[in-house]
């Protein structure tokens, strides 16, 4: 459960997010959906306590990020905008590598290696160096290693980008999976048909704030468009930065 | 295991798989730096040596209106050379170290009893050129003195009326003190192989692990900043640390070759030296691998690191530079002074001079105290948000 109460952050006189206010609730997938530029990294950022908000709260688990951020480190399991590798270690080394940093013991690792290596089906690279990898290697390299320590919340910042069809069909399969496991799924996009075929609530933000927090239906309902992308024009008022 | 083993652990292992690096850290940073001091040590001492036993080739302007002068130089190992047309310009061109010249009157003034004048033409700024003059120079002394002393007789007067002074000459020097003027040098090649050693880690687990954005993920772990950056400064200390080691010990080596023997010099380069090197070396290499760090943190991009670390590299040079060219008498202060106090003890002893406990004791806590501060600074970069974002 990931709940952000009136977050603020400002770099300068740049004001990236102004106010937002949203939860997401485990078992469902929660879609951060906005133009290029609305904010949503910042907000991400401030969840997984890489940066400090300038006002606002963040929550996750019932712990304040304010607080306690390693204790809302520990249950969250995030892929960042950035999702470099270390070159030079094979996928499993740098998954364990993870795994060791969140204080896990070897067998555990092991077991959650094989797990995770099975689940995204990346059998065959999992001994390789990553060095060479394909974009899709990489991200799938990028969540094992996320999602080593078991978390409860998952945090994905455009986990599609720049993946091709299959892959990103399997990373939706992906996510829904880790529905059906219970977990709290926040991911941010620009896409609006990927938010709505997966997402059980979305949360739409533009110029720092949330213009939206329904479900699909209901934001259907409330804009009266039939069309989802329809609404989102409506509601973010303008057409700029929509990405098909 | 705690979280600043594992970091430790993986980017020495990470390091450890990259060609370059471990070249840097176990092959040019040890060798390149006592190879490069021993060569040229080796070129100057033999050098001068070939100078100061080997005839002094000497052209001589006007030799016909001194023959005599002239016999008394070929006697003293003088290969007396044809002159130069012109005698100014070949000093200058570096035809001839020094050239003598005779003017044509110089039989008159010798018969009258008067000085003569005698020229000798050199240029200073050239290596051997001084060297050469002063041999001259004190073999023209000697033939003054000798003639003086005949005319003095010839007049019934002792030459010692001309020598009220008995001037006895007794250096102090030992032949290991003679030694370390040439060798002040050495503790910044050790130092420089430290930085070569370290360099490659500094950056790379900064700017590099910004700039290939596995850092952001990496600060998504539940562990304290300062944490992740300790295991990083270890994993960095350990390759200089490696670096300095090798270092010593392939000076050890190589300083055998050194012709410390033909010049009366001697060394102490025992087990005793490398040890003593190698604890004030530890601390000095923790802190420059910290500062290197903490340069490289400050840079946007790894190419930018690179610059600046370059640049801090030239940093030690400047006291082992003030000592080498203005050497002072060693102050006890300066044992707290890091960099100055590596200087100081390393050179004292390769001369063989004694350290005082207190001496290694003061180097300790001045490089810790030090690197505890350049550590707090670099956590505190490391606290910052900005140094995350690699986009």
């Amino acid at each position: 459960m990931i709940e952000v109460r009136d977050l603020h952050k400002a770099f300068g006189k740049v004001i990236a997010v102004d106010g937002a206010t949203f939860s997401a609730r485990d078992g469902e997938i929660t879609g951060l959906l906005g133009p290029n530029g609305a904010g949503k990294t910042t907000t991400l950022r401030c969840l997984y306590t890489l940066m400090r908000p300038d006002g606002g709260s963040v929550v996750v688990d019932g712990f304040d990020a304010a607080v306690d951020p390693i204790a809302v480190r520990r249950r969250l399991g995030v892929l960042p905008d950035a999702r470099g590798l270390y070159k030079r270690l094979t996928a499993r080394e740098n998954i364990a590598y993870f795994g060791r940093l969140h204080g896990l013991d070897p067998a555990t690792i092991r077991t959650r290696s094989d797990a995770a290596i099975a689940a995204l089906d990346m059998g065959d690279i999992a001994e390789r160096r990553t060095e060479g990898f394909s974009q899709g290697q990489r991200v799938k390299t990028a969540i094992a290693r996320a999602l080593i320590h078991d978390p409860k919340n998952v945090i994905l910042d455009e986990p599609t980008n720049g993946l091709d069809v299959m892959a990103t069909r399997a990373m939706r399969e992906f996510l829904k999976r880790l529905k059906r496991e219970g977990r709290c799924v926040l991911f941010s996009s620009h896409i609006m048909q990927e938010v709505a075929a997966l997402c059980d609530r979305i949360v739409i933000i533009a110029r720092g704030r949330v213009v939206a927090d329904a479900t699909p239906d209901a934001l259907r309902a409330q804009t009266g468009q039939s069309n989802l992308e329809d609404a989102f024009v409506k509601l973010i008022g303008s057409e700029e930065g929509l990405a098909a | 295991m705690n979280s600043f083993v594992v970091v430790f652990l993986k980017e020495v292992r990470e390091n450890l798989r990259d060609r370059r690096t471990v070249l840097n850290t176990l092959l040019t940073g040890p060798l390149f730096a006592p190879l490069l001091f021993v060569l040229l040590i080796n070129t100057v001492v033999t050098q001068e040596l070939e100078k100061a036993e080997k005839p002094l080739p000497l052209p001589i302007v006007g030799a016909q209106y001194a023959p005599n002068l002239v016999a008394a130089l070929k006697q003293q190992n003088v290969d007396v050379q044809p002159a130069p047309a012109d005698a100014e310009r070949a000093v200058r061109e570096q035809d001839a170290d020094v050239v003598l010249r005779i003017g044509a009157d110089f039989g008159t003034y010798w018969g009258k009893g008067e000085p003569a004048q005698i020229e000798i033409i050199y240029d200073a700024s050239q290596r051997f050129a001084s060297t050469q003059a002063g041999r001259l120079r004190a073999l023209l002394e000697q033939y003054g003195e000798r003639t003086g002393a005949m005319r003095l007789l010839a007049r019934g007067l002792s030459p010692n009326v001309l020598k009220p002074l008995s001037l006895a000459e007794r250096d102090q020097s030992t032949p290991q003190s003679r030694a370390s003027q040439l060798f002040s040098m050495l503790p910044y090649f050790f130092i420089l192989g430290g930085f070569i050693g370290g360099m490659a880690l500094a950056i790379d687990t900064t700017s590099g692990e910004r700039e290939r954005q596995s850092l952001e993920p990496l600060l998504a772990n539940p562990v304290p900043r300062w944490q992740i950056l300790g295991g990083k400064l270890g994993a960095t200390s350990a390759f200089a640390t490696t670096s300095v080691l090798l270092s010593v010990l392939a000076f050890a080596v190589v300083g055998r070759f050194l012709p410390a023997g033909k010049t009366g010099m001697t060394l102490e380069i025992g087990p005793l030296f490398a040890a003593g090197t190698m604890l004030v070396m530890l601390p000095l290499t923790a802190l420059l691998a910290t500062l290197q760090t903490l340069v490289a943190a400050f840079a946007k991009s790894y190419r930018e690191a690179q610059t600046y670390v370059s640049l801090l590299m030239f940093v030690p040079a400047i006291p082992t530079m003030m000592l080498s060219f203005a050497p002072v008498k060693t102050q006890t202060w300066m044992y707290a002074v890091p960099l100055l106090s590596q200087q100081v003890i390393i050179t004292r002893l390769l001369r063989g001079d004694f350290v005082p406990a207190s001496g290694f004791a003061m180097s300790i806590v001045g490089s810790v105290a030090a690197l505890t501060l350049a550590y707090a600074l670099a956590t505190a970069i490391y606290r910052s948000e900005r140094l995350a974002i690699s986009a």
